[in-house]
């Protein structure tokens, strides 16, 4: 991975500087954050229930505001950005969550293409005309995460796994630098979960796309990710290649506590 | 009570129950006395019943030719005021429901109107409007319309609020502004909801429609109120049954297509 680590010093994608966050009942979620993530990156960000992993992603797409600092996405501020230009930014950055958030009453294609809705006129998208060539943007990317032959299903007829997928699919039709994904297999099965990680390490090695995924789980940061971020109460705690999270040193940053999690989601 | 106690506890609460039960009681017949209900009277006056009842067994069919046009005038205005008020209300729900980040104070005045548009009953709005427009369908429709739309608004701005926000935050994370929001993420989830309430007000307003003529709102109801007034039972049969089959057949037909949409 040195190529890639190299390429990140050059052109940093996300950058967090000097990011708190102190929610209104005064508990800090974030503590001075410094991170730097390059371009084709595939970053993995560990911690314990409520260390602010889900915070620190939704502060990257301003889903979450922060109190201070500042979040750079590809060198421009999204934290200063606003109405125009934020939407602009988001539209570089494709999410995926926990509960998939797909509209299941809708079909799997219709859901692939609201992906795409930044991209077009306002009035456009209020009759709802897209352009043929979205709709072929939509139907790659649903063969890219296998479910093509699923685009005229409605959402709520597939299996947690494939409608994660589909909304890894809607990720993609937005056509983005950067993924993220706050714990994207959190609800799924052992199986559907080496899938769904599979089709986004597939994703960022195939695209190029930098992909940054919240997981409960070390045995999966371990075996996917090409850096690993560690979080606890808020602060970074561990931040470098995979080969170095090693049980000791991680053990050492956590206890026991962290490895414990693990074997009990491995069970459950 | 005592936790391990072999036998099945006592429910308690029966003394609050009878306490209910007698205040009902106490309310119902004060209410009785102050409003001069007399069973007496209702029993000597049967025979009157059964003489109407006679009379509109014998219902005069001819007339039929003459109120087919007000009926179809009825069902008109209903169509024309459920449409308004509906197309009205769909905007309005999606601006009032309090998940869909609008502004607190107007949407909060917003409500308020609209609790008190539903709090005058449609026989009034249509007094109202035929004053204000004279007698015929418009003053009709217009009472329809307001009504309807107070409606189908509560409805759906409640069911509005109830959806799965998981959708408004995928389409807002991916650079959707707040009108594409609503569009993709809002809507599709609650249209159906839209069209079932839609159709219900449909289903109250035929029947509202049918009096509105009573008070010169148009349709039918003026020519129940003349054959009333004429005492010609045989002609109020003939409407009355004629509403009567309107009535169940766009229930029927409504019903049917409401199945359809949940």
């Amino acid at each position: 991975m040195a190529t890639i680590q190299a390429a990140s010093e050059q052109r940093p994608v996300i950058q967090l500087v000097n990011v708190n966050k102190t929610y209104p009942n005064g508990v800090q979620g974030l503590k001075n954050l410094n991170i730097s993530i390059g371009q084709g990156e595939f970053v993995i960000v560990i911690g314990l229930s409520g260390a602010g992993k889900s915070t620190m992603l939704r502060s990257i797409n301003r889903l979450n505001e922060i109190t201070s600092g500042d979040i750079l996405i590809d060198g421009q501020s999204i934290t200063r950005a606003k109405g125009k230009a934020l939407r602009d930014i988001r539209r570089n950055i494709g999410m995926i969550f926990q509960s998939f958030n797909l509209v299941k009453r809708s079909s799997v294609l219709r859901n692939v293409l609201t992906g795409r809705v930044a991209y077009h006129s306002t009035l456009n998208m209020m009759l709802g005309i897209f352009p043929k060539k979205d709709k072929e943007i939509a139907y790659d990317a649903l063969k890219r995460v296998n479910l093509a032959e699923k685009v005229y299903t409605r959402a709520d007829e597939l299996s947690g796994g494939q409608q994660q997928r589909v909304s890894i699919a809607r990720a993609l039709a937005q056509e983005p630098k950067i993924i993220l994904a706050d714990e994207p297999v959190a609800s799924l099965d052992p199986i559907t979960t080496e899938r769904v990680m599979d089709d986004l390490l597939r994703i960022n090695r195939e695209l190029g796309i930098t992909v940054l995924v919240n997981l409960h789980s070390i045995e999966l940061a371990r075996k996917y990710g090409d850096r690993i971020i560690g979080l606890r109460g808020g602060e970074l705690v561990f931040n470098g290649p995979t080969a170095e999270a090693t049980d000791s040193t991680l053990r050492a940053i956590y206890g026991e506590a962290i490895l414990e999690e693990e074997d009990n989601k491995g069970e459950a | 009570m005592i936790p391990n106690q072999t036998t099945l506890p006592k429910k308690t609460g029966k003394v609050k129950f009878f306490t209910t039960l007698s205040m009902l009681l106490i309310i119902i017949v004060v209410s009785a006395i102050i409003t001069d209900v007399d069973i007496w009277q209702l029993l000597t006056n049967l025979g009157q019943a059964g003489y109407i009842l006679e009379q509109m067994s014998h219902p005069d069919w001819s007339y039929v030719s003459v109120v087919l046009g007000p009926l179809v005038e009825t069902i008109r205005m209903a169509i024309l005021g459920t449409a308004f008020g509906a197309i009205l209300a769909f905007p309005f729900s999606l601006y009032v429901a309090r998940n869909m980040e609008s502004s607190k104070a107007v949407s909060g005045v917003l409500r308020f109107i609209n609790n008190i548009i539903r709090t005058i009953p449609e026989l009034l709005l249509a007094a109202v409007f035929v004053a204000v427009f004279g007698i015929g369908p418009f003053a009709g429709i217009i009472a329809l319309a307001i009504f309807s739309f107070g409606m189908v608004t509560k409805l759906f701005f409640e069911s509005i609020e109830t959806i799965d926000e998981g959708p408004i935050e995928a389409l807002k994370s991916s650079g959707a502004n707040r009108l594409e929001i609503m569009r993709f993420g809002v809507i599709p989830q609650v249209i159906s909801y839209y069209w079932n309430f839609v159709l219900f007000a449909f289903e109250i307003n035929i029947r509202a429609s049918t009096v509105l003529g009573y008070i010169g709102a148009g349709g039918i109801g003026i020519f129940l109120s003349r054959a009333l007034k004429q005492v010609r039972y045989d002609r109020v049969a003939v409407i009355i049954l004629i509403i009567f089959v309107v009535v169940l057949a766009i229930d029927y037909v409504s019903n049917k297509v409401r199945e359809k949409l949940s």
